[in-house]
């Protein structure tokens, strides 16, 4: 009988077309921008834990109470003896110390006066160790528009614009004005390495990115740093793991009657994360519940204006005693065969569209001239396995749901008036 | 009648009392008497009670006039040689390990100093008090065991840090003991203690001066005074941006 249907399916296209078409259209809709939510939703994560938050981070709890403020005169003391314990504490996390300042760039005319300044947000990252983690982390490399990266002590590198603004060049000679994590006015010199562009205001606006060992230097914070942040060997976020990591850290570390004692915060208890991260969770049961519904509203739709093209061909396989309940049957195994198939073409279809734009990402930066949040310029796709399937069931699903709230109908045709209908 | 009787006899009362306050003016020239001066130089600690640690620096300063200062850091060490030049409501601020002058504008002057709880303008101000206030004695008290004044001060001149003053002036030595300073909101911005009073030449100084920036935490920043000499001739080459690198 299956073959029967798909028969009558294949040369009836005016049967199979549009609910086939419907579905695929559909189906690749949610493959695409499932693996799209997942690309930006991600990359927003992945972009603040790598510039700001970290999948985990430890400070103190004096600085994690104004931590908007990067008070270094609360910072952690004693991390050249924490950096070796709490790797072997904590195995399978990568951790990396910061040091977020701000400060006035200075720049010096010929007789050494003041030629332009501008205010700066500056990031002390290790940089000149040989471990090239961290500059890989803020996509040092690639974001590098002039010059190179700092090999030597006291470079820096400038976000484009800002050196632009300051018109400075590598190799040029600037004046980071500060105050030390004691409240000590400091002035350090450092040379122009590179200018860098990220592709975000938040950080194109006025950054600087230094050694932590200079910064250490210029801010008198030897053997101290603001914040440790802690990644995920995944690279990728995970609550469940972050939040076992910080609960068992805080028990250790953690105590409320020690201001200066250390606390181990996850990501969405910073930087008001919490919305992306939850949101993130329930992208998947969103997508699905918001597909079936509105997919089984359009293949009802569809539905009912086929039943009225096969009214005649119901009543009459109905008038020559083929049952009704056999109708609807027939009815659901057509709708079978064309959601599947229907599935099947739209997850490919909207696989092949989500890899090219994982592959190629878009360039939303135009979006994001005066946005102040931290978000990457290009945006990618993230095809992750929910969605080989997350198409695909609710696709299959809905055709059926449609096609059970259309053909309902069948049941209140009434034999008696079937010969009439047919006369007429 | 009672009650006229009993009305009039509190309004002679209380002209009796206002009538045993100095008259606001006066108690202002005879403090200005005491604190300022037409130039000084002065050695001082300055101990900065912090969070988590008490941070202490030593200077020496000359201040010439309201509009003129300069002050060298001696201690400590990497402080050592950073130099601040006030001219007028200017300030430079030499580094000797960045071999830089830098100058600050107007409204950075009301920045914290070195993280403590005074601003440049309370290190390097020195006007008098007559000439930014008008005041009104408006009680007594005992601090510390003296007899004060309790002055009212609000001024009358514009570009001014603190809108507003209450000051304890020592009856018998014409000093303040406690201040507490008001911006022009009405919100208590600082509070000083100064102590350690004693006789130099012919006018009462403290010796140690409590600074407490009521907005922010931590115990205080403490200015001893060490050393101090009025009215001295002070070269004007101290007063220039040449002097700031030697």
């Amino acid at each position: 009988m299956i073959r029967f249907l798909f028969t009558g399916l294949i040369r009836d296209k005016h049967r199979s077309l549009i609910p086939f078409l419907v579905t695929s259209i559909g189906v690749m809709l949610t493959v695409v921008f499932h693996a799209w939510m997942t690309g930006v939703i991600g990359n927003s994560i992945e972009f603040n834990a790598k510039f700001s938050t970290g999948h985990v981070k430890i400070m103190t709890r004096a600085y994690a109470e104004n931590a908007s403020q990067t008070p270094n005169d609360l910072a952690i003391l004693g991390t050249d003896t924490l950096m070796k314990i709490i790797p072997k504490l904590i195995p399978g996390m990568d951790f990396a110390e910061r040091i977020y300042f701000g400060g006035i760039v200075d720049v010096p005319d010929n007789q050494g006066e003041t030629r332009a300044q501008g205010p700066a947000m500056g990031i002390g990252i290790d940089l000149l160790s040989g471990d090239v983690s961290e500059a890989e982390r803020l996509n040092l490399p690639s974001s590098l528009k002039e010059g190179r990266l700092p090999v030597n002590k006291n470079e820096v590198l400038l976000s484009r614009k800002f050196a632009e603004r300051l018109d400075l060049e590598p190799g040029d000679t600037l004046t980071l004005v500060s105050t030390t994590m004691y409240g000590e006015f400091t002035l350090h010199n450092f040379v122009l390495a590179g200018t860098v562009e990220f592709g975000t205001t938040a950080l194109d606006r006025g950054t600087v990115i230094a050694d932590i060992g200079d910064v250490r230097e210029a801010l008198n914070m030897q053997d101290a740093a603001g914040e440790i942040l802690g990644f995920l060997a995944s690279g990728t976020y995970d609550d469940e793991k972050a939040g076992m990591t910080a609960s068992r850290f805080n028990s250790r570390y953690s105590s409320a009657d020690d201001e200066f004692s250390l606390v181990m915060k996850k990501l969405p208890e910073l930087n008001n994360m919490d919305f992306l991260v939850e949101f993130s969770g329930k992208l998947k049961a969103i997508l699905v519940a918001v597909f079936i519904i509105a997919m089984s509203l359009i293949l009802w739709n569809a539905g009912l204006l086929g039943g009225l093209r096969r009214y005649g061909e119901f009543g009459m396989r109905l008038a020559i005693g083929e049952e009704k309940s056999h109708v609807y049957k027939t009815m659901i195994i057509e709708s079978i065969i064309i959601g599947f198939f229907g599935s099947v073409a739209g997850t490919a279809l909207g696989l092949t569209i989500a890899l090219y734009l994982q592959n190629q990402g878009l360039d939303l930066g135009f979006m994001m001239k005066n946005a102040s949040i931290m978000m990457p310029q290009v945006f990618r796709a993230h095809i992750t396995p929910a969605t080989f399937y997350i198409g695909f069931i609710p696709g299959f699903i809905s055709a059926q749901v449609g096609t059970m709230l259309a053909g309902a109908g069948i049941y209140k045709r009434q034999t008696s008036q079937l010969f009439k209908e047919l006369e007429a | 009648m009672k009650k006229i009787f009993l009305v009039s006899a509190a309004m002679i009362l209380f002209a009796n009392l206002y009538g045993q306050y100095p008259d606001g003016k006066e108690l202002l020239s005879k403090i200005d008497y005491n604190m300022a001066s037409e130039n000084r130089y002065y050695e001082s600690s300055m101990i900065i009670h912090g969070r988590r640690t008490a941070l202490t620096f030593r200077l020496r300063t000359w201040t010439a006039g309201e509009t003129k200062s300069f002050t060298e850091y001696l201690f400590p060490v990497r402080e050592q040689g950073t130099k601040m030049l006030k001219l007028d409501d200017q300030l430079w601020i030499y580094s000797p390990s960045a071999d830089r002058i830098i100058q600050i504008a107007g409204h950075m002057l009301r920045q914290s100093v070195m993280g403590s709880d005074l601003s440049y303008e309370d290190l390097m101000e020195d006007s008098k008090l007559s000439d930014q206030y008008n005041a009104k004695v408006t009680g007594t008290e005992i601090i510390e065991g003296r007899n004060c004044w309790i002055v009212e001060l609000t001024a009358f001149v514009q570009e001014i840090a603190y809108h507003g003053k209450k000051i304890w002036v020592d009856q018998e030595r014409n000093i303040p003991l406690k201040e507490e300073l008001f911006a022009k909101s009405g919100t208590l911005l600082k509070r000083t203690q100064l102590s350690e009073v004693r006789r130099i030449g012919e006018r009462w100084y403290p010796g140690r001066i409590l600074f407490k920036d009521m907005l922010k935490e931590g115990e205080g920043t403490e200015l001893v005074i060490e050393k101090i000499q009025f009215n001295i001739s002070v070269p004007d080459h101290i007063f220039s941006k040449a002097s700031l690198k030697k």
